[in-house]
């Protein structure tokens, strides 16, 4: 018999979708952009940008929440916007997580789209937006990767969330949160149990999203 | 005739090397022009210049008279009067339907009447009945023969073609010329590269020899081939020239 309810068990679920899908689409719509043209302009400086990106790929989860805190702490700038402790909070905390992964991954993706790819749009008439949704859209592999691993990051840490959502029962206690919580409790099987939800929703978000990054024209 | 491209007194250099050194040329409305030489002779530069995917370092090309701008968009108008078909042609990700449509779905062409368009441009060069299968399985023929219909569906003013028959069988040659005929007598302009010199003879309407990145010659072909004026020239052509 499980310690808590199964509806709050669902509840800590779909809460968990929310949090990483949305940072992880919020995400994915600030990053592919971002990633693209990085990834395609030429600029003084790039090299630096580009190195400066790939170190946010390991970017601790907890810092990412102290800055969050920070500013939405009563002393921070945005303190009267009252996130703090908010599923909004979580979001806000991922995104810092998931965007240099997807931007990373996105420049990685398109910079090596051939030349040739990108010189047939252009002597088809494309303009540099167009020609950039043809390198996004040659190197969609890459990119559905890059959404992909973020989405991990994002569904499996701990750190990012405990700091900013304090994992308060029916508002913002998400499956990882939970896993702490139970194992300082010594619910060893019951943390087992949300561990292997974890995994399974994992697993069955990344069928999907590889379902559709093979399928398609290629 | 009226002249629809010129180029006038191009300069194209990359660090120390000079590519095209001071080339003056015009095609004019519905001519084909070859342009010849060997490699590295700066034929490629000059037709990615006169598509307005590069720039000259020197001098202004020209279409219909307005000076062509390849900088970023500034010139998208112009730019998409011109189409051009690499020397390596490549297809995009997707079916053989969608690369043929795909300059139209940029030039926001409604969906039916690219459709429309892509299949008449696909039966011309024998592919109509491939347009669902995936393109990167077709054969580099076939390859060819799309790159081919994808920008002569767009109907341009100018179309270049950089050794577009280049490793093709005589029946794939045979149909990609008549296929540029066909543009031709729709009043369309075409320069073209090649290293083929019966297919120069037989398609275009002159004929310019390129050397060094200098143009040294040009002329209709059969007085070219037949007498031409220059020692380079006449070198070229009977296999003496040392490169």
């Amino acid at each position: 018999m499980l310690p808590i309810p199964p509806d709050e068990l669902i509840e800590i679920t779909l809460r968990s979708l929310l949090v990483s899908g949305a940072a992880t689409a919020l995400g994915s719509l600030l990053a592919i952009p971002l990633g693209s043209w990085l990834g395609l302009t030429r600029f003084r400086g790039k090299r630096i940008a580009k190195t400066i990106l790939y170190t946010f790929y390991g970017f601790p989860p907890v810092v990412a929440g102290l800055i969050v805190f920070f500013l939405l702490s009563g002393k921070g700038p945005f303190a009267e916007l009252d996130l703090l402790f908010t599923i909004e909070a979580m979001i806000l905390a991922e995104l810092i997580l998931v965007i240099p992964l997807v931007a990373g991954i996105t420049l990685s993706s398109v910079a090596e789209v051939d030349q040739s790819v990108l010189d047939t749009a252009r002597a088809l008439g494309a303009s540099r937006r167009q020609v950039r949704a043809t390198a996004l859209r040659e190197a969609r592999s890459g990119v559905m990767t890059g959404i992909m691993v973020a989405f991990g990051g994002a569904v499996s840490e701990v750190g990012a969330a405990m700091l900013v959502g304090g994992n308060i029962q029916y508002h913002t206690r998400v499956l990882t949160t939970a896993v702490v919580q139970e194992t300082r409790q010594g619910n060893f099987e019951y943390a087992a149990t949300l561990g292997g939800i974890l995994l399974i929703i994992t697993f069955g978000i990344y069928y999907v999203l590889g379902y559709f990054q093979e399928r398609g024209p290629r | 005739m009226t002249v629809l491209l010129a180029l006038e007194k191009v300069t194209r250099r990359f660090g120390p090397v000079t590519a095209l050194d001071s080339v003056s040329l015009e095609a004019g409305e519905g001519e084909i022009v070859g342009l010849l030489g060997p490699s590295g002779s700066g034929k490629t530069t000059l037709l990615r210049l006169a598509g307005m995917l590069d720039c000259p370092t020197e001098g202004r090309i020209l279409l219909e008279g307005e000076q062509m701008d390849a900088e970023g968009d500034r010139n998208l108008a112009t730019r998409r009067k011109i189409a051009m078909i690499l020397q390596k042609p490549v297809v995009f990700r997707g079916s053989v339907i969608r690369n043929a449509t795909y300059g139209l779905r940029l030039r926001k062409v409604e969906a039916e009447e690219a459709r429309a368009r892509a299949m008449e441009a696909l039966r011309d060069v024998g592919l109509d009945g491939m347009a669902g299968r995936a393109a990167h399985t077709l054969s580099g023929g076939e390859v060819q023969r799309l790159a081919f219909a994808r920008a002569a569906v767009l109907r341009p003013k100018l179309l270049l073609l950089d050794e577009f028959t280049a490793n093709l069988d005589p029946a794939n040659i045979t149909m990609l010329e008549k296929a540029v005929r066909r543009f031709r007598e729709s009043g369309g302009t075409v320069v073209m590269v090649t290293h083929n010199l019966p297919q120069a003879r037989r398609q275009a309407d002159r004929v310019g020899l390129l050397l060094s990145g200098k143009l040294v010659e040009t002329g209709p072909p059969q007085r070219f081939f037949d007498s031409p004026e220059t020692k380079e020239a006449r070198e070229f052509l009977n296999g003496t020239m040392v490169w």
